[in-house]
Order: structure tokens, then C-alpha cells, then sequence
């Protein structure tokens, strides 16, 4: 039974970083929302009997991929920019 | 207008993927209906258990019953590390410039110097059991990387070696597939078990098991230390 | 695990695999910041790595490792899956690491992340 609530809470929360990480202006939030999705990825992995792969995600998704991005966004921009159809720059919405 | 046909597509490509995972059904052993066959799992695990003196299934999949898969992954790692050297190509001069993503107070560096053996030897156990217990030499390649990540986050001017990384690295290609090749002598097929196996959930089981996965942890390790290195060397305009 | 609750869960795991997978496409086709094009493929990575490995599980099954302590009764889940994830993570992380070093590359060229600007990128 707690298993079931638990399984059914990281279901939830997945779907809901994935679209965070999607919707989110702010690039450097949305890797994080991605390392999230890793970290709850690797805890459903050992759930579902799998441990090896979860040692694997843990280590890769959560640390490796997410400094990756983070030093991607330092090195570029860390905003995504809006832009309307006369190619004009508008501000992202806070 | 294209947001629509955007989601017109993923809800075409939504409907066949669930319907064709839906039939398989979620925990189900009947994937076959003819009772006759016999997966393919199940000659895995019994040969797992009786010829290899593996404990950990997936271990022997990955090294010996997929061993030539396992090669060629680890070769195109290899060749991502080299793209990705190739891409960030710089004139010589840039060079040795590091994207300091902080400057660490000396809590943080005498910190990261005391983990940073207990890491590398995480990461040595678990390649080294990995035919005993879950994990393998994926898993203590990047363990051993993410020791690297911390140092070199941790400390400015810490480098590491591209030639000691490259030799590491060539090392441990040659072993595996020098070890591959010593199959033919004996057995006649490539990876083919020619050491003793053992005894079952023993250090020193498994035949060439163990040797080739070590190989493979290290191979990762050096080639996930070079991807950080390569992409931590990059320094760009800082606006952010 | 009571095993009538199980038959809830029958299609909540295949539901969010193919969700998150679809979420991430959607970022991939729609957004034009290359970043978030990026993003949107590791998180595809990510649902179909969790597709993959629910195929494979079995209800009440064990991990497939044969420690000290198995008694041979239990049926195992099925291993073959968890060894093709295992790989497949390994060089999502090789292919994530290329397109990033692409992004920065374009960058430098370009000054932007925004594909429209990129004239060479046109499509």
C-alpha cells in the first residue's frame, strides 16, 4: 500500500518537473527541473527491480548531465528569449 | 497554427505507442502465449548461474552474451569524447582559460580533498564487484568521474593529464579486446571463457568477467573525465 | 506489495513514460532556443528509459542477482532490458555532451541560441 502511494507520488511528480522543465523561461531552472526528473527516474528504477540501472542514473542524469547544461547556460544565456513575429526582443515574463 | 499540428503529431504518435505498450500489459510473465517457447531470460539466468558463476545477471549480459555490443558502445564514446574535442577546438593561446563556475571557500576545497579518495574508491569497489553485486564498470566509470567533477569544481588551477587520460583510456580498449581475441585460442568465438570459473558469489569468479569489466571502468572513467575537462576548459563571454 | 493494487498501477507507469516522452518531443518540435530543444531530447531519453525497463518487470519479482541469500524460489525479473538501459544511459549522456558542445560552438559563431537568427540552420 505504501508503495502504491509511493510509486503513484513519483508518477505525479515526473510529469510534473517534465512540464515545469518545458514551460520554465529561466534555462538554469529548467536543468534543474531535468536533474529532477533523473533523480526521480532512478528511485522508480530500484522500485521496479532494477538496481544497476539506477546506480547509473543516479551518477550520470542527476551529477554529469545536469553540470553539463549548467556550464552550457554560464557559458552562453541563461534566459530564453520571446520573440514575436516582427523579430522583435522582447523581455522573458518573470 | 503550428503549435496544433505539433500536437496533433504527438497525439498520433501518443496513441500507437500506449496502444502497442498497453497489450504487453504492466508485471505480466505471459508474453508469450504458446507455452512451448521459452524466453529468452530464462536461458540466461539458468546459464548465468551454471556455466559463468555470475551472480549478477546483468553483469554477464552485458559482458559476455552482449560483449560485442558492449565494445562497440564503448567505442562510440569514444568517438563522442573525440567530437566533442574536435568541436571545441581553440587557438592555442585560449587554452588552459577555466569556466569558473564559483570561486570554492576553503571549507569546500579541504572538503573535496578528503572525499575525493573515499570517491575513486566507491567507484573502484564497485567495478570490481560488479559481477557480485549491482553495479559494474558503468557505474564506477562515472562514480570515478563525478570525483574528477569535484575536484575540478572544487580547486581553479586542478588539470588533469590529456595524455594520461588518453593512455588510461587505450589501455583499456586494448585489454578488452585483447582479452576478446584470447577466446579464439581456446574456445573458438570471440569473448569465449578460457580462465577457471570458480565458485558462485566468490571475489574470484566468472572467468575473464571481472577482467573485462575493470577494463570497462576505466575506459569509462578516463573518457567522462575527459568530456568534463574538455567542456570546463571552454570559457565564453560571461553575461549571466 | 498486495498485488490488487498492482492493477492500478498497470497503466499509470506506461501512461507517464509515454507523457514524459511526449512533453519532451513537444519541447524538441516547438521551442526555438537550441537549449530548450537540448533539454527537450534528454527528457525524451529519460521517458523511454523508463518504458523500457517496465517492460521487462515482473510482479513480485526479484532482482535478477543471485546473492548469497536467494533461495531459488522467487522468479526473477527480466534482465535484458536493464542491460540495454544500461547502455542506452551511458551514451544519452555521449550524445547530450555532443549537441551541448554544438550549442556552444554555434554560439560562438553566432551569438545567439535562437534558431530563426542562425541563417546556416535554416530550414
Amino acid at each position: 500500500m505504501i508503495a502504491f502511494i509511493l510509486i503513484l507520488v513519483l508518477l505525479v511528480l515526473m510529469i510534473a518537473a517534465s512540464i515545469y522543465a518545458v514551460r520554465q523561461k529561466d534555462l538554469l531552472y529548467a536543468v534543474i527541473a531535468t536533474g529532477i526528473i533523473s533523480l526521480i527516474l532512478s528511485i522508480l528504477f530500484y522500485l521496479l527491480q532494477a538496481p544497476d540501472v539506477a546506480l547509473t542514473e543516479a551518477a550520470i542524469g542527476v551529477a554529469l548531465t545536469t553540470i553539463i547544461f549548467v556550464i552550457t547556460i554560464r557559458n552562453t544565456e541563461r534566459m530564453e528569449v520571446e520573440k514575436d513575429n516582427n523579430n522583435n526582443t522582447k523581455p522573458a515574463a518573470k | 497554427m503550428k503549435k496544433i499540428l505539433v500536437l496533433l503529431l504527438l497525439a498520433v504518435v501518443g496513441f500507437y505507442v500506449a496502444e502497442t505498450f498497453f497489450d504487453i500489459g504492466f508485471g505480466n510473465s505471459h508474453f508469450v502465449k504458446n507455452e512451448a517457447i521459452k524466453p529468452v531470460k530464462d536461458i540466461y539466468l539458468q546459464q548465468t548461474v551454471q556455466e559463468l558463476k555470475v551472480s549478477n545477471t546483468v553483469t554477464s549480459i552485458v559482458v559476455n552474451f552482449r560483449g560485442f555490443d558492449t565494445l562497440g558502445e564503448v567505442t562510440v564514446l569514444f568517438l563522442s569524447v573525440t567530437a566533442l574535442g574536435s568541436i571545441l577546438y581553440k587557438k592555442r593561446h585560449h587554452v588552459g582559460e577555466r569556466s569558473v563556475l564559483f570561486s570554492a571557500s576553503s571549507i569546500v576545497t579541504s572538503g573535496s580533498k578528503l572525499l575525493f579518495p573515499a570517491i575513486v574508491l566507491l567507484g573502484a569497489y564497485v567495478f570490481i564487484h560488479g559481477h557480485l553485486s549491482p553495479g559494474g564498470g558503468f557505474q564506477g566509470g562515472v562514480i570515478i568521474a563525478t570525483g574528477f567533477l569535484l575536484m575540478l569544481l572544487a580547486y581553479e588551477n586542478y588539470s588533469v593529464s590529456h595524455n594520461g587520460l588518453s593512455i588510461v583510456e587505450s589501455l583499456a580498449g586494448i585489454t578488452f579486446a585483447g582479452v576478446g581475441l584470447l577466446g579464439f585460442m581456446n574456445g573458438g568465438t570471440f569473448l569465449q571463457n578460457f580462465l577457471p570459473t570458480g565458485v558462485l558469489n566468490d571475489l574470484f569468479s566468472g572467468g575473464v568477467i571481472p577482467i573485462i569489466y575493470i577494463a570497462v571502468g576505466f575506459k569509462v572513467a578516463a573518457e567522462l573525465t575527459g568530456v568534463i575537462y574538455t567542456v570546463l576548459n571552454e570559457k565564453g563571454e560571461q553575461n549571466g | 506489495m498486495d498485488s490488487t493494487y498492482f492493477q492500478y498501477l498497470d497503466y499509470a507507469v506506461y501512461g507517464t513514460a509515454v507523457l514524459v516522452m511526449l512533453t519532451g518531443l513537444y519541447a524538441a518540435l516547438v521551442k526555438r532556443s537550441l537549449l530548450k530543444i537540448v533539454i527537450g531530447l534528454s527528457i525524451v531519453d529519460s521517458g523511454l528509459n523508463l518504458l523500457i525497463v517496465t517492460l521487462g518487470y515482473l510482479k513480485g519479482g526479484t532482482a535478477p542477482i543471485f546473492s548469497a541469500g536467494y533461495d531459488g524460489t522467487q522468479t526473477m525479473v527480466d534482465p535484458i532490458p536493464q542491460a540495454l538501459v544500461l547502455t542506452a544511459i551511458v551514451i544519452g549522456f555521449g550524445v547530450t555532451a555532443v549537441a551541448l558542445s554544438l550549442v556552444i560552438r554555434l554560439w560562438r559563431h553566432h551569438h545567439t541560441l535562437y534558431i530563426d537568427e542562425i541563417k546556416n540552420l535554416k530550414w
